[in-house]
């Protein structure tokens, strides 16, 4: 998966969690709390998402890796890639 | 039947909580008593009439293009994945409190109400602003803590006792569980859902908000089934092992969230015996509401409030009265003075007061019929005296007693807001049987179904929670 595609499958699971938000213009290296109108039940959300749809687990102690759209890329890419990889 | 999580009731609270479950892969079986869904907030047909049951506003009311800390109504369209145009709600023009001596307007945000008390009570003006700052934050909802009394508090800021009486009257009739006062926390919720953020209401009455949950919560995979009343929650080691169906049959679940009351889940247990009793007592505070259907718009017969509170006398008495009904005070609700494009069918007038359950409960049919008549007369001649005459133009009459609260709800003695000491964890000494709805949260529909919504999340989707994941 490339980085485009981890960073536009966050934007869809934020875009179902926050239908209000304006997401074209989210900086990739801005947390996005600070950009968008997020709380931590949101937050958590996108965790639960994460798992739902892509059996993915974000342990709690690594939820701070998720705080930007870099981070996420740099955080969840060798998870999908795993998962990639263990299907194939 | 097996399920990873069993809700006890299909009100706001057990839709909401299953509906957040569906959606994260649960599998949910709710277990509706009756033949409809809703609770108290349902819906009904009568002489081919529609009316709601129990809805005199939506409270939260969230203004468009709102721009601030996240409120309530914004949390539950995000935690249920809604778009927020679903509930078609629209907001009211404005509601009022009208006592002997004074008349107090209010509508969506505080501005009308600030600017009525500056006019009406120059001197408490300031003291309200910062009662209003005080109370902005919403406490958090599942943490226990001792009863504070709001009455104590307003004294520090509010110094007319008519003023402290006019700015209860609307909050306790909307949701204190307590006679003559309500606990402090509440008392901020209850001022900001219906102060701050004002009154609301769906375009097609509640079944527009019951519907969409219902039919998201099936199409999530959910299972509701009516008609199908517990008869007893099986338990063992410190769990619930089942539960059993008064029709036969047994459903098993991982946990158990049960939207039926404090004390009414306590009583199903079949270890209720050996339960030493907590400090939770059944609730005093019941109601009667009568309904008009009537022959044109309220508006034409000069009555523009979305909802009215009125006192009468001296002293606001949040209280079971001694009299079967109490014409002192009420509620006088009308669903047409909404800003909806197109009016609602039919032409409804709904008025609440206080009744006393002991006296409804203890008459035998025949009295019940004569009372719910004199009751009806009572309310009448008390309304009128607000509205202006408007029961010529009445068409049909239908009234609803503490009995009927019972009916529909089970709570006991016809308390619509439960017991008094709400048990804000959700817990019971059973590790997998949490409360949701009334005993647990905050009254109206938003309270409800955000009560459902963080038991979900607490108790069954937290990581820490342990169950399912």
């Amino acid at each position: 998966m490339t980085d485009n595609e981890v960073r536009q499958l966050i934007l869809d699971i934020i875009h179902d969690i926050a239908p209000d938000e304006d997401l074209s213009d989210v900086k990739p290296d801005v947390r996005l709390r600070e950009q968008l109108d997020l709380d931590s039940m949101d937050f958590l959300d996108i965790v639960m998402e994460l798992r739902k749809r892509h059996k993915i687990e974000v342990p709690e102690e690594d939820y701070m890796q998720l705080a930007t759209l870099d981070g996420c890329v740099a955080y969840l890419g060798p998870k999908f890639a795993a998962i990639g990889s263990s299907a194939a | 039947m097996r399920c990873d999580v069993a809700i006890i009731g299909a009100g706001m609270s057990g839709l909401a909580a299953g509906l957040r479950l569906a959606q994260f892969g649960r599998s949910v079986v709710i277990l509706e008593r009756h033949g409809m869904w809703g609770g108290l907030n349902s819906f009904y047909k009568k002489d081919g009439y529609r009316f709601d049951v129990g809805l005199h506003a939506v409270t939260n009311a969230l203004s468009p293009g709102y721009r601030g800390p996240r409120i309530p109504l914004q949390r539950i369209y995000r935690q249920l994945r809604l778009d927020p145009d679903l509930f078609a709600l629209d907001p009211q023009g404005f509601s009022m409190t009208v006592f002997d001596d004074a008349t107090l307007r209010f509508s969506n945000g505080l501005e009308l109400l600030t600017q009525e008390i500056a006019e009406r009570f120059p001197g408490e003006v300031d003291g309200f602003r910062l009662l209003g700052e005080r109370c902005a934050a919403y406490p958090d909802s599942m943490v226990e803590r001792p009863f504070v009394s709001t009455r104590a508090i307003l004294a520090d800021f509010i110094r007319d006792p008519l003023l402290v009486d006019m700015i209860l009257c609307p909050l306790l009739y909307y949701g204190s569980a307590h006679e003559n006062d309500v606990d402090f926390d509440q008392f901020k919720i209850l001022f900001n859902s219906i102060y701050r953020e004002g009154f609301c209401r769906p375009k097609e009455g509640v079944r527009r908000i019951l519907d969409v949950l219902v039919s998201r919560f099936r199409e999530s995979g959910g299972r509701l089934l009516r008609s199908t009343a517990v008869e007893a929650i099986e338990v063992r080691d410190r769990r619930v092992a089942a539960l059993r169906l008064e029709a036969g049959g047994v459903v098993s679940a991982d946990v158990v969230l049960s939207s039926a009351g404090l004390l009414e889940t306590m009583a199903l247990r079949t270890d209720a015996d050996r339960v030493p009793p907590g400090p939770e007592v059944p609730g005093e505070l019941s109601f009667v509401e009568t309904i008009w259907v009537l022959d044109r718009p309220a508006k034409e017969l000069g009555w523009e409030p979305s909802v009215a509170f009125f006192n009468r006398g001296s002293g606001f008495s949040w209280r079971r009265p001694e009299v079967f009904v109490d014409d002192t005070s009420g509620v006088i609700c009308c669903p047409g003075n909404y800003r909806h494009d197109v009016a609602p069918e039919p032409v409804v007038l709904r008025a609440t007061h206080l009744a006393n359950h002991r006296a409804w409960f203890s008459f035998d049919p025949p009295a019940y019929d004569e009372a719910k008549r004199e009751a009806l007369k009572i309310s009448e001649s008390a309304v009128e005296a607000i509205t202006g005459p408007f029961t010529s133009h009445a068409l049909y009459r239908d009234m609803f007693t503490p009995k009927t609260v019972t009916k529909f709800t089970g709570h006991r003695n016809g308390a619509v807001y439960g017991t008094p000491d709400k048990r804000r964890t959700g817990r019971t000494d059973l590790d997998n049987l949490f409360l949701c709805g009334t005993d647990q949260g905050f009254v109206g529909i938003v309270g409800a179904m955000l009560s459902g919504i963080a038991i979900a999340n607490a108790y069954v989707l937290s990581a820490k929670g342990g169950e399912g994941a």
